[in-house]
């Protein structure tokens, strides 16, 4: 594991074990590392791994669908059938399922990229001698999350008028009287204010937390089987095999939390475009 | 034995979720056993419910961290 690399002579010494915490992704940049002070905080001036990664990410999404469409034909090659395949998967299942078969086909370009670009840097964290998921940083979220929020307010005042669509957003359908005084402002904070909260805190942690447990099982297998009373030696290899069972779980994860991350921003954007009611 | 309170607050709040999980997987096998054809359907929809569960649980630990 790299990251962990730097930190593993100190965990075995001194007393007992130290668990890894969030620490352990605050990685040094690659290149210089000159730091500044900003709202208290001291960050890196240079170029850090994550960056590298997101910079890496978009550069494989799209060279595969280039080189998926750069040879099109009426009977598909293995690399078009593949892009043909993943496209079509976002397009019909979040595209179209979820948007509606009307005004769709203007957020796939949106949707596919997100998914591929969020699915590549996700599965970082599982790919040898990379072994980082991005998104474990929140920082990279907190964009991606902007981003929405911008898309799906933009069409929808752009349908309805600012007027309309906070009407829309705010107003449950069907509802009158007082009970509105205690809606408005719910509903104002839950659709306009938390989703872009939700939405990054959901990806980051998720990323964040299964990597954790990674290290934790590695590190305690590892800390169990050498420094570990005779005894206990055994427990160290359970924890390696766990570890194994555990990254197959963080694959499905890391694959779950890109596609509900895309499902959310097409449910946001199909819940403002939706008709006033 | 040292550590932080924070770790077993954390144990206690993922209790929350976990039942919320457990139902709604269950009420999706149960919609799929009634009828298959609907599979396609309900697996969305199980899957945005358990992501929103799931959300408390890692806010949870982000939160445990933090604090």
């Amino acid at each position: 594991m790299t990251i962990t690399a730097a930190t593993f002579v100190p965990r075995a010494q001194g007393e007992g074990f130290t668990p890894p915490g969030p620490d352990d992704f605050n990685l040094p940049p690659v290149g210089p590392d000159a730091t500044f002070e900003f709202l208290g905080q001291t960050m890196y001036l240079g170029v850090t791994k994550p960056m590298i990664q997101l910079v890496l990410a978009a550069v494989v999404v799209f060279w595969f669908f280039y080189a998926a469409a750069k040879k099109r034909a009426m009977v598909p090659g293995k690399m078009q059938y593949a892009g043909e395949s993943g496209y079509g998967w976002v397009r019909n299942s979040i595209g179209r399922d979820i948007i509606g078969s009307q005004d769709f086909m203007r957020f796939v370009p949106y949707l596919v990229a997100l998914f591929f670009f969020i699915l590549v840097n996700n599965f970082f964290g599982s790919i040898p001698f990379i072994e980082f998921p991005t998104f474990s940083r929140s920082g990279m979220v907190y964009s991606l999350a902007a981003l929405s929020w911008v898309i799906y307010n933009y069409v929808g005042i752009k349908k309805h008028g600012f007027g309309g669509y906070l009407k829309l957003q705010c107003v449950p359908a069907g509802i009158k009287g007082p009970i509105l005084g205690l809606l408005i402002p719910l509903e104002f904070l839950s659709n306009l204010v938390v989703r872009p909260v939700t939405l990054s805190l959901r990806l980051f942690a998720n990323m964040l937390a299964g990597h954790l447990l990674l290290i934790l099982f590695a590190l305690g297998g590892e800390y169990l089987l050498l420094h570990g009373a005779t005894l206990v030696k055994p427990v160290g290899i359970l924890a390696w095999v766990l570890f194994i069972a555990v990254a197959f779980l963080e694959l499905l994860i890391q694959f779950l939390q890109a596609y509900v991350f895309v499902l959310l921003n097409a449910m946001y954007i199909s819940g403002a475009l939706a008709d006033e009611h | 034995m040292t550590g932080s309170l924070n770790m077993v607050g954390y144990g206690l709040a993922a209790v929350g979720p976990g039942i919320g999980i457990g139902l709604i997987f269950a009420a999706y096998i149960n919609g799929v056993a009634r009828q298959p054809e609907a599979q396609s359907r309900l697996q969305s929809i199980a899957i945005l419910g358990f992501a929103l569960a799931e959300a408390l649980a890692i806010i949870g630990i982000a939160l445990a961290f933090v604090l």
